[in-house]
């Protein structure tokens, strides 16, 4: 259940779940998110634009023409949380990653005390969650890492990173599904395409609350995959 | 592909297809983009018979020159925009904004410059002939999304039309030019973070729009805002219009093609009724913020949009 609900503007609202991270606050905003978009797609709430689930808020955008403020809060003031499911709408994915790509093991490995192998084994080992997909599209932000793993972001990000590239800072990884700048510890690059433009009805591979695994490949299988 | 088309002889220096926008998958990273100016976008078409929300071509600063190669087509200009109809090297006739030509084979439209603003539209009676992406043609040429690859207009390109025109009636309509510089806001998500001297500064300094402008965001240059609680926020997801306060206490203003999600305080969000206002103001010029409230906000917008309906209302025939 939120904590309080906020007006953005004059067409947005914050739902607010508090200020803490981690997956029992996020399964819950993600709940509400997964609530909110059926309604509105089932076409319940004509003029809702956008919904987007992060950390601990879910952020409403709406048509100020269509639809205000007072109308969608009381529609969230009578959502019944414990009615709300999630396994029915998330999904379990494997990505594969060649970590032989990677850009940063050698000075993670120096930082944390421990060798590139062990690195990657934790990495193959985490069952991640999706947190929330945004910034750019098709972009997940994941977790969670264990804390041997913590690290911050490169000091100087750089200003290249290729699409696929596979970051972790702190207790997240994430993809960048673009070549764009960046200033996370690039440890694996992976041949699946996080954002496709040709398939039209379902664009984006992984949305809020799924769930990621990831699988070893060589170099040689990158190449395979990166061309089907 | 239809046998009549644009051919584009400059593009512009910003020039992208637009509609309303992109929606239902800002969960997924994708902002929803669209017109900068909406009403302008409505305008045009409603000039050109037009569905209200069919793609037009915009364009920031310097639009294109387009040369249309067979056919006949009736086109409108909305905005402030400075442009020539060549029928030929002796027959140049100076455009004026909110009103239809009829453009036939061989014709050039030259459009130089917006005057004292930054966006303005080109509307095609029937349309352009171009496929959209997720219900909109909208282009995010950051993430290359939309028609023609996701990419600005380029030398070359051919633009193609869905139809012929065969009404030659012209039509115009009246809109009042606004030159203010007070743009209403309502407090932000993160106001408190921000020390009461720097609030009041907010409200009583100028801002001036930076040249690190785009569809993405407008920098300001002004007041320092003091943050006293925390530089960064958990990422949450952000609004058209949000103004968010970096390390640096300068403010962005985020614009229609804003990062979906965003982890800066926001100290003011722009209301809906001064968007427009507001993205039409060019670098160098200066703003003066000023709060109102949430009841206040919906009611000058409901206003606003009556006004726009009126203008459309009044659309009328060139006799």
């Amino acid at each position: 259940m939120f904590k309080k609900l906020n007006n953005i503007g004059d067409c947005g609202i914050a739902c607010d779940f508090g200020d803490e991270v981690n997956r029992e606050i996020n399964t819950n905003v993600i709940k509400l998110f997964h609530h909110v978009r059926k309604e509105v797609l089932k076409g319940n709430l004509n003029g809702i634009l956008n919904y987007t689930p992060s950390y601990n808020k879910l952020i409403i955008n709406f048509d100020l023409k269509k639809i205000n403020s007072s109308k969608i809060i009381n529609f969230l003031e009578s959502v019944d949380f414990s009615k709300l499911n999630l396994s029915q709408n998330s999904k379990k994915w494997t990505i594969p990653v060649c970590y032989e790509f990677e850009m940063d093991l050698e000075n993670m490995s120096k930082k944390l005390k421990m060798s590139k192998g062990e690195i990657i084994n934790i990495h193959l080992n985490t069952d991640f969650f999706v947190y929330m997909v945004g910034f750019i599209p098709g972009h997940p932000f994941m977790g969670d890492l264990n804390s041997k793993l913590f690290l911050n972001r490169l000091k100087t990000p750089r200003v290249k990173i290729p699409p696929g590239s596979v970051g972790i800072v702190e207790k997240f990884c994430n993809i960048y599904p673009y070549e764009s700048p960046g200033g996370w510890n690039i440890i694996g690059r992976t041949p699946t395409k996080l954002f496709n433009k040709q398939n039209e009805t379902n664009p984006c591979l992984l949305s809020p609350g799924d769930l990621v695994k990831f699988k070893l490949i060589s170099k040689e299988e990158f190449k395979i995959l990166a061309n089907e | 592909m239809s046998n009549y088309f644009f051919e584009v002889l400059r593009p512009g220096i910003n020039t992208t297809f637009q509609d309303k926008g992109r929606f239902h998958m800002q969960h997924l990273g994708v902002a929803p983009g669209g017109c900068m100016d909406l009403d302008l976008l409505s305008i045009a078409n409603a000039l050109v018979g037009n569905s209200l929300d069919e793609g037009v071509l915009e364009f920031a600063y310097q639009g294109p020159l387009l040369k249309l190669v067979k056919g006949k087509i009736k086109i409108a200009i909305t905005g402030d925009v400075f442009f020539q109809i060549i029928k030929s090297e002796k027959e140049k006739i100076n455009g004026e904004c909110n009103r239809t030509y009829v453009l036939d084979d061989g014709d050039q439209i030259d459009i130089l410059a917006t005057k004292q603003s930054a966006y303005g539209y080109m509307a095609l009676e029937g349309g352009f002939n171009i496929k959209p992406f997720c219900k909109s043609v909208s282009i995010l040429s950051r993430a290359q999304i939309g028609p023609n690859e996701g990419k600005k207009i380029q030398t070359n390109d051919k633009i193609d039309i869905k139809m012929n025109s065969e009404n030659k009636k012209n039509f115009f309509t009246k809109i009042q030019k606004k030159n203010k510089n007070i743009i209403r806001v309502l407090k932000g998500p993160q106001y408190d973070y921000f020390s009461t001297e720097s609030q009041k500064d907010f409200f009583c300094k100028e801002y001036k729009i930076s040249n690190l402008t785009d569809r993405m965001g407008m920098r300001l240059e002004g007041a320092v805002m003091k943050n006293i609680v925390s530089a960064n926020i958990r990422s949450e997801g952000i609004t058209k219009g949000a103004i968010q306060v970096p390390a640096d206490g300068q403010p962005i203003i985020l614009l229609t093609d804003y990062p979906t999600i965003g982890g800066y305080p926001k100290i003011a969000n722009i209301a809906s009724v001064d968007y427009n206002l507001l993205i039409q103001k060019t670098p160098g010029e200066k703003i003066l913020f000023k709060l109102i409230e949430l009841r206040e906000a919906e009611q000058l917008y409901k206003e606003h949009l009556n006004s726009i309906s009126e203008i459309i209302k009044n659309i009328k025939e060139i006799n």
